[in-house]
């Protein structure tokens, strides 16, 4: 028993949803007379009850689509949502918030901020004053410290929470799509404090709905779908289990907002499709820009099998016709990619990112929009294409 | 659990600290003034509440010190409806917060609190400075004030505690609020004189009981007999010195204060998925 560091027991989730607003005391009178007659609210059953027993050390990653309930349950061991019935066992100290740059408060400066974040991990001003440098550091913010908040830049931002976040003195941490903002070298600061982490067998809770991250850092993991545990297991298995849920629930891959998804928004993916015919792939998207003109556009796919390694990727500048895409303000623009169709019989997903050439913004990165079956009958491998075969030798 | 009780209040300091250091920073930014409004706006308002109500309405003609027995009733009942009014969203307009991190709920109104109660010290200075003013005696007597004072804190802290927390599901109480809290400004006699509800005739004496056991009037009137004149009417003249009617104000703000306090933290573990 001592080497669990959260139990989840049997644990229920119901909200009540109002049919309209509730929040009055003349419909709280009115409903009160009701009592018998139909309630004038629904019941959201987010968690039908979870079970999971999360041992110390463990690195575990909760995936589920938009709406599965995998937040809910993040709250609930972080004791922000009491559980309708149920209970979680905490056996170790939790880290206090969820989120990355939580109560930053805009109106200060970086400087300030670092207190404010530093006493909501409990430092005293003293205990924040000893690691003053270090944090600047660390967020390479030097220059910035006496600016307010407000003006910094979102990349900024997310890394003087990322330098705050890592001071958390906890044994057990709660991670919610932290991975869903920054660009790529904070990325890559992430994975590095991941390793660290798990040199020093803190336990991890990482919640995601892409698989990527919980592929690579999770050594197991849960899918939670419809507010059930749908199975359990090491990260690959469950990230398999994650995949054909997709292809269960849209008998074509068409576009639904579930993905790993994030960006400026200043073009977006408006719907994509991922068609596989005996001889070629087709993938058709549309892309549609926002208020603003924009150029520069580059849009790339990425077809990942199941074990989330990237077998084929291609954009609009490396391809015959390949051109830079301009857009004037909400124009649309369908674009139809067309490749040999040399994958083999598995399943395979498709990630997709419309960014700017030059700068790095990103307009819209989404990460396993939909997947596929390929079945094609005995070929079990990704061809290499242009392959030819030759015989070059015979002895009988 | 010792060890465990003491860490979870270090934390509660630590933060309420570091809020109250926040709410400061952030109030007079961006003003050029800044921190110097804090003073300039009660001297402002009590210029004016001193020439509106002393000169021209001329309400506490013949009151001791009238001008300053105004202006420390209006400056407490500031602190009173800062707290209290200023409390009411606090927990619904920090839901972000409260769904992203776990810290004990009470910091947020107890923080508040603690900002107004500033406000409240450096208003108190202002009016120091408009009793020197008017001469006012000083005596031994004020040192009264601290545990009144104390007393206002711990009701304003009980209503707020309850508003805050009933806010989060029934809207309406900031209605309610408007109007019982302008019932409780014209009850507790901040801008007329107590002895005028005293001469309204038969029932003067009836209702001044029933106005003081209002334990904001109470606090006012006792203030104001203490610091400013000793011909002003509290609960201790008005009784014939009877020690026990203070009984029913005090009650009052132990009850409020507990039952605040109570239905706040039966409140509190739903106040994330409510606000």
């Amino acid at each position: 028993m001592n080497d669990v560091a959260v139990s989840i027991q049997g644990v229920k989730k119901f909200f009540k949803l109002p049919h309209e607003k509730e929040d009055s005391l003349k419909l709280q009178l009115i409903n009160a007379f009701k009592q018998g007659r139909q309630k004038g609210h629904d019941e959201y059953r987010a968690l039908k009850g979870i079970d999971i027993e999360i041992r110390k050390g463990d690195f575990i990653g909760i995936l589920g689509r938009n709406g599965a309930g995998k937040s809910t349950l993040l709250k609930i061991i972080a004791e922000i949502y009491q559980p309708t019935s149920g209970r979680v066992k905490v056996n170790g100290k939790l880290v206090p918030f969820i989120e990355l740059g939580v109560g930053f408060n805009p109106n200060l400066s970086g400087h300030d901020n670092v207190y404010l974040n530093g006493a909501m991990l409990g430092f005293t001003r003293s205990e924040v004053d000893a690691m003053y440098d270090s944090i600047v550091d660390f967020a390479e913010l030097h220059d910035f410290m006496g600016q307010k908040l407000k003006n910094y830049s979102s990349g900024m931002k997310v890394r003087l929470a990322f330098s705050m976040a890592i001071r958390a003195d906890a044994d057990i941490l709660l991670l919610d799509e932290v991975l869903a903002v920054g660009d790529a070298a904070f990325q890559r600061k992430c994975y590095e404090y991941f390793d660290s982490l798990k040199a020093n067998k803190k336990t991890i809770i990482l919640v995601s709905h892409g698989m990527g991250v919980i592929r690579k850092y999770c050594n197991r993991a849960v899918l939670i779908d419809d507010g059930r545990v749908v199975c359990s297991g090491t990260a690959d298995e469950v990230a398999d289990e994650y995949l054909k849920l997709f292809s269960q629930s849209a008998a074509i891959s068409k576009t639904r907002e579930s993905g790993n998804r994030w960006g400026d928004n200043a073009v977006r993916i408006h719907d994509i499709d991922f068609k596989v015919a005996d001889d070629t792939v087709k993938i058709t998207t549309t892309l549609v820009a926002a208020d603003k003109p924009v150029s520069n556009v580059k849009f790339g796919f990425r077809i990942k099998d199941t074990k989330g390694n990237v077998l084929i990727g291609a954009n609009n500048l490396n391809v015959d016709g390949g051109q830079k895409l301009s857009f004037a303000s909400k124009e649309k623009k369908k674009l139809e990619f067309l490749l040999p169709n040399i994958l083999g019989n598995q399943r395979y997903s498709l990630s997709a990112t419309v960014n700017s050439v030059g700068d790095e913004a990103i307009h819209d990165s989404w990460e396993d929009i939909t997947s596929i079956h390929n079945s094609r009958d005995g070929v079990y491998y990704p061809l290499l294409a242009p392959a030819t075969l030759r015989i070059v030798g015979r002895e009988r | 659990m010792w060890k465990r009780l003491r860490e979870r209040y270090k934390y509660s300091l630590i933060l309420l600290r570091e809020l109250v250091r926040t709410d400061f920073k952030v109030k007079y930014q961006d003003s050029i003034l800044g921190y110097i409004w804090s003073v300039l706006k009660p001297l402002f308002m009590f210029a004016i509440l001193y020439v509106v109500f002393v000169k021209v309405l001329q309400v506490g003609r013949g009151v001791e010190h009238w001008p300053v027995a105004l202006l420390a009733g209006v400056v407490l009942w500031q602190f009173f409806t800062d707290v209290t009014s200023g409390s009411l969203k606090s927990i619904v307009s920090n839901g972000g917060l409260l769904r992203k991190i776990k810290f004990p709920r009470y910091i947020i109104i107890v923080s508040g609190t603690v900002s107004a109660f500033i406000t409240l010290l450096i208003n108190s200075a202002v009016v120091l400075l408009f009793a020197v003013f008017n001469q006012v005696e000083v005596s031994w007597h004020v040192l009264g004030i601290i545990p009144l004072v104390l007393q206002l804190f711990l009701f304003a802290l009980g209503v707020a505690l309850f508003l805050s927390a009933a806010y989060v599901k029934f809207r309406d109480i900031q209605y309610i609020w408007d109007v019982v809290s302008q019932a409780l400004f014209y009850g507790s006699a901040i801008i007329f004189p107590i002895s005028m509800i005293a001469n309204i005739g038969s029932i003067g004496q009836t209702l001044t009981y029933v106005a003081l056991a209002n334990p904001v009037a109470q606090v006012i009137q006792d203030v104001r007999h203490l610091a400013i004149s000793d011909t002003v009417p509290s609960l201790w003249t008005v009784g014939g010195g009877n020690i026990y009617l203070y009984f029913v104000p005090l009650t009052i703000t132990i009850a409020t204060f507990i039952f605040g306090a109570w239905y706040f933290r039966r409140k509190s573990p739903y106040f994330a998925e409510g606000a």
